[in-house]
């Protein structure tokens, strides 16, 4: 298993620097499966929710890549039944987020996940230069970066459009220059993690 | 004229070997006061003792220094042997050169330096001691026993046994607490009130024991050897001298359908009610909450049927005032009810059911005679899941800590359900297994190899009702978390073990402390589980933690054995190393101001008023008192007190400062 | 009585009937919502998903407008949105260094004073406050009120009714004449965000909260979040066709429900923008407690 012969550098662990950035500790799962017993896509998973940070709990690299290329992470619909239902309150919603952006950082997503991953990168594409969703913007953005989608809904966006639901013109927030700021801002934050 | 003798130990190489003790002994005899200063190989030893001994009759000392291991390994040891040299056991102090000395030092000159000043500031503490004497308090020889389940039983029984009187308190109409509830008892499927039953009647017929049955603790004053108990004998509504215990006015007694609390909810009994058949006493008590003559003033008609006349509608409850030696605390427990679970249905479903209930379902004495049916429809369940840690080891839930009977009694559920109804599937959703008694570990082994319950490791998220069955969401971790559904006819929930909720009250009674849970503290978690803080009162069972019944029943005997060994003299020897308000000739009295800030910090409540008062009755002041009875010498007070108007013995102020100041 | 108004992406846009019916109902009731001005997108499922930073930024810059604008009450309706919100709001107001950190990134003050409502909790203030509500044409429908993820997890975070098995919109239902049904998937994710991306999983998700309703016995679904309504109802036709049968309920938003109690006109409360026609069985007598009695219940799913 692992030919790791030397100790860690302790920064690296993912367990530890999901101490660092989310202040949550994956020492406190003792693996009841409480989550995974009510987790709604649980049986959709690679990996059910406690299995994933079991792997986490290791502190091995393998098994750290493994959580990070799972398809879990991104099925994960941030629900939150399961730390409500926590006995011991882990925060894995948090835990989560932080996986789903650590996975891309390190370029470990799960090839299955890509549409989900660019519906994710469409929606904040369409956010970043007008301020507020324009919804039309987001499923041309979708469809483009994942062609074979290309006639899925095909039938129901004529129905939506003349219910008055689909607005051809984008809403275009004032400050939309101080939004594109904070995106930049964030952005540059978020690498340095 | 002080002449001191300074015994130096070498305790074999632990001292000698980084120590040089024959030039801590020839600097000692040159301190100023003492006459006599010798090392010697092992010091607690017959000859190294013998030395202590000869020297103080022959040099005539008027104090001893033994400069050797901790004073908590042998102070004891030399006072003893000083006491029969003909010197006041306080006169003989330890230095402790070995665990503040030799133990944590290297072998170099400042570290005998470092002994020789232990010893120097011992020799000018023991210039100053006083001779002290052995507090005396009386001891009244009756027991107190808190509570009627299996551990105060057995302490009763065991103290009644030694020769003494016991009141047994017991606030439900029978005695036999949750054990009599139980249908068999793990590990090995005894009947539960068959072997109860008979140590039940014991305790009834025990000439040393009286029982007070529909009573509770009222107030406790007083102190080790010397409590005054009010108990409160609540009003059965029945005159016990003259009633027979036939039955009659429960069978005609029209109020049929309150929820019996012996049942656990589950059957139902009437206004008049003995809470089960093999009851002691075996006397019916009026349910004054749900009876029509209480609620409506109308009915009457157990008293028409009770032949001996024995119904007494006015009774009023009664204050019984009791002088005790000692108290044992064997209230026992509660249990979370299927109400505190928002995932499983806030206790709506009348098939989720608690361990409690499921027992009741097994008893043959209970609601279903002893077949296992659902609770809703009586309908005999053909799956059933068991769920441990149900509220237990759930810090999101208040409660972090193991209920410890589950495991084992879950396992027994589900091989009792296999053994009434063979083609029944159970269930057993579990965190780990908890079986480390005797014979433990074999009984859960059995109920998997032998009975065929399906063990599935992790947590039920959930439970609702459909279709007529509770489908119960889980998941098993060992298949790496995969959800496990399962459609059950009935859930038996193995709910946490907390606090009676009246135990806070209780303890507060009593002076003991408790947990964040409420469970009585012991004095020290290992070495003294039986033992509170308070003197005199001692725990058994449950109320202390958690536990099953060889542990409550080893308890309550420990406890007994405390009570018997504090009742075999007739007076208590207590160590005087107690805190002392000074007293002076008048027109002081004491310095003493009267503030009494110190019988508010006393953690041992052991400060009193003493009211001085002249010839004819006159009050001159009020000053603080310390009760030597009480007082444990723990300094508080001493130091708290604005006027040095207190002083601990044998650590007075004087002696303190003098081993301060002699450090060069 | 005045409040603040976010009404989010999707109020107007693909969920614009929700907006409509909040309005209606603010003018019947004599509540002024101020939108807050200039308002941006609080960022979603998207930003948590993508970037930390930004989705604490985006809704720290909704609630610094908010209390630039003196709006110290905010109406949030869609169920995301006052997550988002109610997050941001307690993750900064429990880290001091954050706090500051964001407050940078949105080049804003950010104080912390705005407080956000979701629709239940404004409208029973409303209520609160008018005190007697006329009830025009009582709501006399079996309904399966449907509470989502969002509005009342986690816990600490939106400290809203309760987390399982919550009643809020039950009480509302029960006020307007209807009758809430029992049924176990109150609080059952529909499949959130998924809709596009994986509609399969939204299929399998909603078509269970679906099929459990009309199991209980349900003339309709009322909902108080957006993206469950989409769900619920645009994706109707995809759900059935995945659960192999038709389902003709309706899911109705609390707000229409509540309007057409009170007389409003089922196009202001714009019901026609629905996929799912919205026709609720007229029931000969009032669906009250003593009628659910005398009625067969639907299989297990009564008490």
């Amino acid at each position: 298993m692992a030919e790791d012969h030397h100790p860690r550098p302790l920064r690296e662990m993912l367990a530890e620097r999901i101490v660092l950035l989310t202040q949550e500790s994956v020492a406190k799962c003792y693996q009841c499966g409480k989550c995974s017993a009510g987790c709604p896509l649980a049986d959709e998973m690679d990996y059910p929710p406690s299995q994933v940070l079991r792997m986490i709990q290791l502190g091995l690299p393998e098994l750290d890549e493994r959580a990070l290329k799972s398809l879990s992470i991104w099925l994960c619909l941030a629900c939150e039944t399961c730390v409500t239902r926590c006995p011991q309150e882990v925060d894995l919603p948090k835990i989560m987020d932080f996986l789903r952006q650590e996975s891309l950082r390190r370029g470990l997503a799960h090839p299955e996940a890509k549409n989900i991953i660019s519906f994710h990168k469409a929606f904040l594409d369409s956010l970043k230069y007008t301020g507020k969703l324009y919804e039309l913007g987001l499923i041309a953005d979708y469809k483009a970066r994942n062609p074979r989608s290309a006639l899925q809904d095909v039938l129901t966006a004529p129905k939506l459009f003349f219910r008055g639901k689909l607005n051809p013109i984008p809403h275009l927030v004032k400050g939309r220059k101080e939004i594109a700021k904070i995106f930049e801002r964030a952005a540059k934050k978020e690498s340095k993690k | 004229m002080s002449r001191i003798g300074v015994f130096i130990c070498h305790c074999g190489e632990n001292i000698a070997g980084t120590v040089d003790p024959a030039k801590v002994a020839e600097t000692a005899a040159k301190m100023p006061g003492v006459v006599y200063a010798v090392d010697y190989k092992y010091m607690c030893s017959d000859p190294g003792q013998n030395l202590i001994k000869d020297a103080i009759k022959e040099k005539k000392l008027t104090g001893v220094v033994v400069a050797a291991c901790s004073p908590r390994m042998h102070e004891p040891t030399f006072r003893a042997a000083s006491a029969e040299a003909g010197l006041n056991p306080f006169l003989c102090e330890m230095a402790n050169i070995r665990e503040h000395c030799s133990w944590v030092h290297e072998k170099t000159d400042a570290t005998t330096e470092k002994a020789i000043e232990l010893v120097r500031i011992m020799v000018e503490k023991v210039k100053r001691n006083r001779p002290l004497y052995p507090i005396k308090v009386p001891v009244t020889k009756t027991a107190l026993v808190l509570g009627a389940g299996v551990a105060g039983i057995q302490a009763a029984l065991d103290i009644a046994n030694a020769g003494h009187k016991v009141a047994l308190v017991e606030r439900e109409p029978s005695i036999g607490g949750h054990m009599a509830q139980l249908s068999e008892t793990f590990p090995t499927l005894d009947c539960s009130q068959c072997i109860l039953t008979p140590r039940m009647v014991e305790v009834a017929r025990h000439p040393n024991i009286t029982l007070y049955t529909y009573s509770e603790l009222e107030s406790v004053e007083g102190f080790i050897g010397n409590f005054k108990v009010k108990i409160r004998k609540k009003a059965r509504g029945i005159d016990e001298t003259l009633c027979t215990g036939c039955g009659i006015c429960s069978q005609k007694c029209p109020r049929k359908k309150i929820p019996s609390e012996f049942e656990a909810g589950l059957g139902l009994r009437p206004a008049i009610y003995v809470p089960f058949p093999q009851a002691v006493p075996n006397k019916p008590v009026i349910d004054r909450k749900n009876c029509t003559y209480y609620l409506k003033g109308k009915c009457r008609v157990c008293e028409k049927f009770c032949e001996k006349k024995a119904i007494r509608f006015d009774q009023k409850d009664e204050i019984i005032e009791l002088d005790v030696g000692a108290i044992v605390a064997a209230t026992g427990y509660d249990i979370k009810g299927t109400d505190f679970f928002p995932e499983y249905g806030y206790g709506k479903y009348p098939d989720v059911i608690t361990g409690l209930q499921f027992e009741r379902l097994a008893s043959a004495s209970g609601p279903t005679l002893g077949a296992i049916k659902r609770p809703s429809d009586g309908k005999e369940p053909e799956t059933i899941v068991f769920i441990a840690c149900a509220g237990s080891r759930d810090p999101a839930k208040g409660i972090p800590y193991c209920s410890k009977i589950c495991c084992m009694y879950t396992a027994k559920h589900a091989m009792l359900y296999k053994h009434k109804v063979h083609r029944g599937k159970a269930y057993v959703f579990y965190m780990d297994i908890r079986a480390g008694g005797k014979m433990y570990e074999e009984f859960v082994r059995r109920a998997i190899e032998e009975d065929g319950v399906v063990y599935i490791r992790g947590r039920v998220s959930r439970i609702y009702e459909e279709d007529g069955k509770l489908v119960v969401k889980g998941a098993d971790t060992l298949l790496g978390g995969e959800p496990i559904e399962i459609k059950a006819d009935m859930v038996v929930l193995a709910t946490a073990m907390v606090a009676n909720k009246d135990a806070e009250e209780l303890a507060q009674k009593l002076r003991v402390s408790y947990d964040p849970y409420h469970f009585l503290s012991e004095a020290h978690p290992k070495l003294r589980p039986v033992e509170t803080n308070t003197a005199g009162i001692f725990v058994a069972g449950a109320v202390q933690a958690p536990k099953d019944i060889p542990e409550a029943v080893a308890q309550a005997s420990a406890a007994a054995a405390k009570v018997a060994a504090l009742f075999s003299s007739s007076e208590l020897s207590r160590e005087p190393v107690i805190a002392v308000v000074n007293r002076l000739p008048p027109p002081e009295y004491s310095t003493c101001t009267g503030c009494f800030l110190c019988e508010k910090a006393c953690p041992y409540q052991a400060i009193e008023r003493e009211e001085i008062r002249d010839k004819k009755g006159n009050l001159i002041k009020t000053v603080a008192r310390i009760n030597p009875g009480l007082c444990q010498g723990c300094g508080t007070c001493v130091a708290l007190c604005r006027v040095k108007a207190i002083d601990l013995e044998g650590f007075t102020n004087e002696q303190v400062f003098a081993e301060v100041c002699s450090l060069g | 009585m005045k409040l603040g108004y976010y009404p989010g992406c999707s109020l107007k846009g693909s969920a614009r009937e929700f907006d409509e019916s909040i309005l209606a109902l603010a003018g019947r009731l004599d509540l002024h919502l101020e939108e807050v001005p200039d308002w941006n997108c609080c960022g979603s499922t998207a930003a948590h998903n993508l970037n930390h930073l930004l989705s604490l930024a985006l809704p720290a810059r909704v609630l610094a407008l908010a209390e630039r604008a003196n709006l110290n009450e905010i109406l949030v309706p869609c169920s995301a949105c006052y997550n988002r919100l109610a997050t941001a709001a307690y993750e900064l107001g429990q880290d001091d260094a954050l706090r500051a950190e964001v407050s940078g990134i949105i080049d804003m003050e950010y104080k912390g004073t705005a407080k956000v409502l979701n629709i239940i909790e404004a409208l029973n203030k409303v209520f609160a406050e008018a005190g007697e509500i006329k009830i025009a044409k009582p709501f006399n429908h079996k309904v399966a009120c449907y509470y989502g993820c969002l509005m009342v997890r986690p816990p600490k975070v939106v400290k809203f009714d309760r987390p399982e098995e919550p009643e809020s919109m039950d009480e509302l239902i029960k006020k307007i004449g209807g009758e809430p049904v029992t049924w176990a998937f109150k609080t059952e994710c529909c499949g959130a965000g998924l809709s596009v991306s994986r509609t399969d999983l939204v299929c399998k998700l909603s078509g269970k909260i679906i099929e459990n309703a009309v199991k209980a016995g349900a003339d309709a679904l009322v909902v108080a979040c957006p993206m469950c309504h989409a769900n619920l109802d645009m994706r109707r036709p995809d759900i059935e066709k995945f659960m192999g049968k038709k389902y003709p309920i309706p899911a109705l938003y609390i707000t229409q429900a509540i309007g057409l109690a009170l007389g409003l006109d089922e196009k202001e409360l714009g019901l026609h923008r629905h996929l799912v026609p919205v026709i609720l069985p007229e029931r000969a007598q009032p669906a009250g407690p003593e009628k659910a009695a005398q009625e067969k219940p639907a299989a297990g799913a009564e008490e």
